[in-house]
């Protein structure tokens, strides 16, 4: 039995005011029952389609048509009254009232009474537990995990009657576990007879949950295929527009002198906990070493250590000669050390400053920025467009903020500030966390060639992938000790795997 | 102290309380759907200045109410369209707003009546008692021997607390403040929410000055007001944000002007000077106790930007 179609979008196309045209006559169809992934990179026009879809933006062209009748959709209202539901990449969700609170509200007329609040969370939570989702309606949101607020929002969207839910980015926020349910969850909903549009950049989801997905690059729609027919490799060709090694080529350099040495680093947290366990460790000219391990156990304190970020409690840290230990962060600027942060919103970035600040943010004292002492505004936007062009950052001008930057342009000129001091030492956290495929691989490719160069690289991530395809050597963190270590050739993934876990392998005793 | 001067100070404490009452119950609504309105002082002496003025001419004490909540509403929504729809900082619109309050009611109170600075008196609303429950001892003619706006807020701060807590409206304002954009994404207009919430506020701030002159005294002082605008603002933030705290925090705020004047009755050795402060010093020693900003709203202040746009 061949399944109706529930939507119809045909040559929609949305330019924005500054000129960029973020769809370009894109059409799709979703079936009833089906759960469809759109898959792209960041930017490539998903979101601005599914707004269009959900009554945010509006069209310039193009037409919506719902069960076979054409629509017309102007605000979210309208949407939901069509019977679609977005559940947004930030939660729409107000964490100091009560689940049912926020599932309930706008829902029914400003001027009515909700005298009963315990009959409304009774059936809420019969409503969710008849489409197989488990929920306390009377808990305040403030009070859930990601997940449950995500399970909220999903509700939320169903309690109004929507049989067509679009999901942005869902799994973003999510822990594997969390996300696993949210699949069992989507598939349930389908075979209910419910759509799902699923947005995504990651390939491994399409592969795992998809019926059908839709390729989208540049704002055209690329193809739409069965999940049958393709592979992860042809999806990143699609998405990409070229072919995309998952494995970077790298040559053998040989390592050189030691530029990172770390030894007996203890560190011993608030309440007297152990963060850091007599770690040693020695980064080499020309070496990538890897550090991996679930998050949590130590690598971030790892990493603020050999930036200067933090005090040791005992240990020592050198750079080349020098003996840095207890130093600030100045002077480990000053010895070479170069450093992506793990969160570049807090750490890497000045979001609401323009991309050239931004660029600038450890070299204001240079002589070369400044001008009798104050700053030289030229020189730091003639400096800031260099490196737009070198790394390759999209943005419409160097004195836009960076915070509207997407994620992967943001992460490209903290590389590129950080690379373009010629650092000795990189400490590279979580450098691709978020990114998509294209910005990943560009990142990988910075991050060898300051290897070759002959700079020293700590990579600290909890991408097993990442860490394998670039590390020299490869650490293992477990409870702020390093548990084991391996040459990337000799690496085995299980032994890894199990020292990641805490536990010893036989034969990686010798170590 | 004998029952009779604690019924009095009771019935004084009421009495002080309505103005700042009228002023914190709106406010309240207008911080929940996330704007400050630090305006208070300058609608209520707006308020107090258009009451006066009307029962002046008119001798009319109804219409005087109408006029005070027609022309302080005027003034919210100047407020409104410069915070919301301009997005200009709350704080200082809000500042500016008391400064006009300052000049325009003072400007005029001399232009119109006073060469002399000391104004005509006018009618007042006259006490009203309400049969046997002001035989009710001790609290009967406290509470139930007052004027009607005295009564008025018996009625507005359970009204207050129901609409906030028991309907879909109270809903939606409590989510306005806290996350404007959750709101709007299921088709509700945050601002028109936030305009209405910012009228009324508006509105309450001019009945609560409005009962200065034609109630309270019986004539109009430039600067009338004396602060009470901010002690409302600080009233709100003492009863975290719900009707029926900030309705308690007014009555304790009433009490220490009721206890000032008191004090000044009977001739204490203290300088009537220092007694005068003691509502303000209650008022910062409660903004100290309740420094905690957990329970304000996330939204407050912040101008609502639409997504996209």
């Amino acid at each position: 039995m061949e399944a109706s179609t529930r939507l119809q979008l045909i040559g929609i196309s949305k330019t924005f005011p500054g000129g960029v045209q973020a769809n370009k006559d894109i059409s799709l169809t979703v079936k009833r029952g089906e759960i469809h992934c759109l898959l792209g990179e960041n930017g490539a026009g998903k979101s601005t389609l599914m707004s269009i879809l959900y009554g945010e933006y509006h069209a310039d062209s193009g037409e919506i048509w719902l069960d076979g009748q054409k629509a017309t959709i102007n605000t979210p209202k309208g949407a939901i009254s069509h019977g679609i539901g977005m559940v947004h990449q930030h939660f729409m969700l107000v964490p100091t009232l009560s689940v049912a609170e926020n599932i309930i509200m706008g829902m029914r007329p400003l001027a009515s009474f909700l005298w009963y609040m315990k009959d409304i969370e009774k059936d809420i939570a019969e409503f969710a537990a008849k489409r197989g989702m488990k929920i306390n309606p009377s808990a305040l949101v403030s009070t859930l995990s990601v997940g449950e607020q995500q399970r909220v929002e999903i509700i939320k969207a169903l309690y109004r009657g929507v049989d067509l839910l679009i999901l942005d980015e869902p799994t973003a926020v999510l822990t594997p576990q969390e996300t696993r349910d949210l699949f069992e969850t989507l598939r349930n909903l389908a075979k209910q007879g419910f759509s799902i549009i699923l947005i995504t950049h990651k390939m491994n989801e399409v592969m795992e949950v998809a019926d059908r997905v839709s390729v989208l690059r540049d704002g055209r729609m690329i193809d739409t295929l069965p999940i049958s027919e393709v592979t992860p490799s042809s999806l990143a060709r699609m998405m990409v527009g070229r072919e995309v090694s998952f494995n970077q080529e790298k040559n053998d350099t040989p390592c050189g002198e030691p530029i990172l040495k770390v030894e007996d680093l203890t560190l011993i947290g608030e309440k007297g906990r152990p963060l850091l366990k007599n770690i040693s460790l020695k980064v080499c000219s020309g070496e990538i070493v890897g550090v991996a391990g679930v998050d949590g156990n130590g690598q971030s304190q790892l990493a603020f250590c050999v930036t200067g970020l933090m005090k040791p409690t005992s240990g020592r840290i050198w750079i080349e000669k020098n003996d840095l230990t207890g130093k600030s962060p100045l002077e480990f600027l000053k010895a070479g050390v170069g450093h992506i942060p793990e969160d570049r919103h807090a750490m890497g970035l000045v979001l609401e400053d323009p991309v050239a600040y931004n660029f600038l943010l450890q070299r204001y004292r240079d002589n070369y920025f400044k001008w009798f002492g104050f700053l030289n505004i030229k020189t730091i936007f003639e400096h800031a467009r260099r490196l737009v062009k070198v790394f390759d950052v999209r943005t419409s001008s160097v004195k836009t903020p960076a915070a509207n930057l997407s994620g992967g342009n943001q992460q490209k000129i903290i590389v590129g500030r950080e690379i373009d001091r010629n650092p000795r030492l990189l400490v590279a956290v979580q450098p691709t966390r978020g990114l998509d495929i294209g910005a990943t691989e560009y990142i990988h490719k910075q991050l060898i060639q300051q290897r070759e160069r002959g700079a020293a690289i700590l990579l600290i991530s909890t991408e097993l992938e990442e860490i394998m395809a670039l590390s020299d050597r490869i650490l293992v963190m477990f409870e702020g000790r390093i548990i084991g270590e391996t040459d990337s050739d000799r690496a085995n993934i299980d032994k890894i795997g199990l020292w990641m876990a805490g536990m010893q392998p036989e034969e990686a005793k010798q170590t | 102290m004998d029952i009779l001067s604690i019924q009095i100070l009771l019935q004084a404490t009421l009495r002080m309380a309505t103005p700042l009452i009228y002023a914190g119950i709106g406010e309240t609504f207008s911080e929940k759907a996330g704007i400050i309105n630090i305006g208070l002082e300058g609608y209520m002496l707006i308020g107090a200045f258009t009451a006066y003025a009307t029962v002046y001419y008119t001798n009319n004490l109804l219409l005087a109410v109408v006029y005070a909540i027609l022309v302080t509403a005027l003034f919210g929504v100047i407020f409104a369209y410069l915070t919301i729809t301009i997005k200009a900082n709350q704080v200082i619109i809000g500042t500016a707003l008391n400064l006009v309050g300052v000049g325009i009611s003072g400007y005029l109170f001399r232009i119109l009546f006073a060469q002399t600075r000391k104004a005509q008196p006018v009618r007042t609303f006259q006490q009203l008692p309400i049969p046997a429950l002001k035989d009710i001892p001790l609290l009967g003619p406290s509470l139930f021997d007052q004027n009607i706006l005295v009564y008025g807020t018996y009625l507005l701060v359970p009204l207050a607390a129901i609409i906030l807590y028991k309907t879909s409206l109270g809903l939606v304002l409590r989510g306005t403040g806290e996350h404007p954009h959750a709101v709007e994404s299921l088709g509700i207009r945050v601002v028109h929410i936030r305009y209405g919430a910012v009228i009324f506020a508006s509105i309450l701030a001019g009945i609560g000055g409005a009962y200065l002159p034609i109630a309270h005294a019986n004539q109009f002082v430039e600067n009338m007001t004396a602060g009470r605008g901010f002690i409302a603002l600080a009233m709100v933030a003492f009863g975290r944000w719900n009707p029926v705290y900030v309705w308690l925090a007014g009555l304790l705020f009433g009490s220490t002007f009721a206890l000032q004047l008191r004090l000044q009755a009977a001739q204490t050795i203290i300088p009537y000077q220092f007694l005068q402060i003691l509502p303000y010093v209650v008022t910062f020693i409660a903004l100290i106790i309740s420094h905690g900003r957990s329970l304000q709203p996330r939204a407050l202040g912040i101008p609502f930007e639409k997504e996209g746009n």
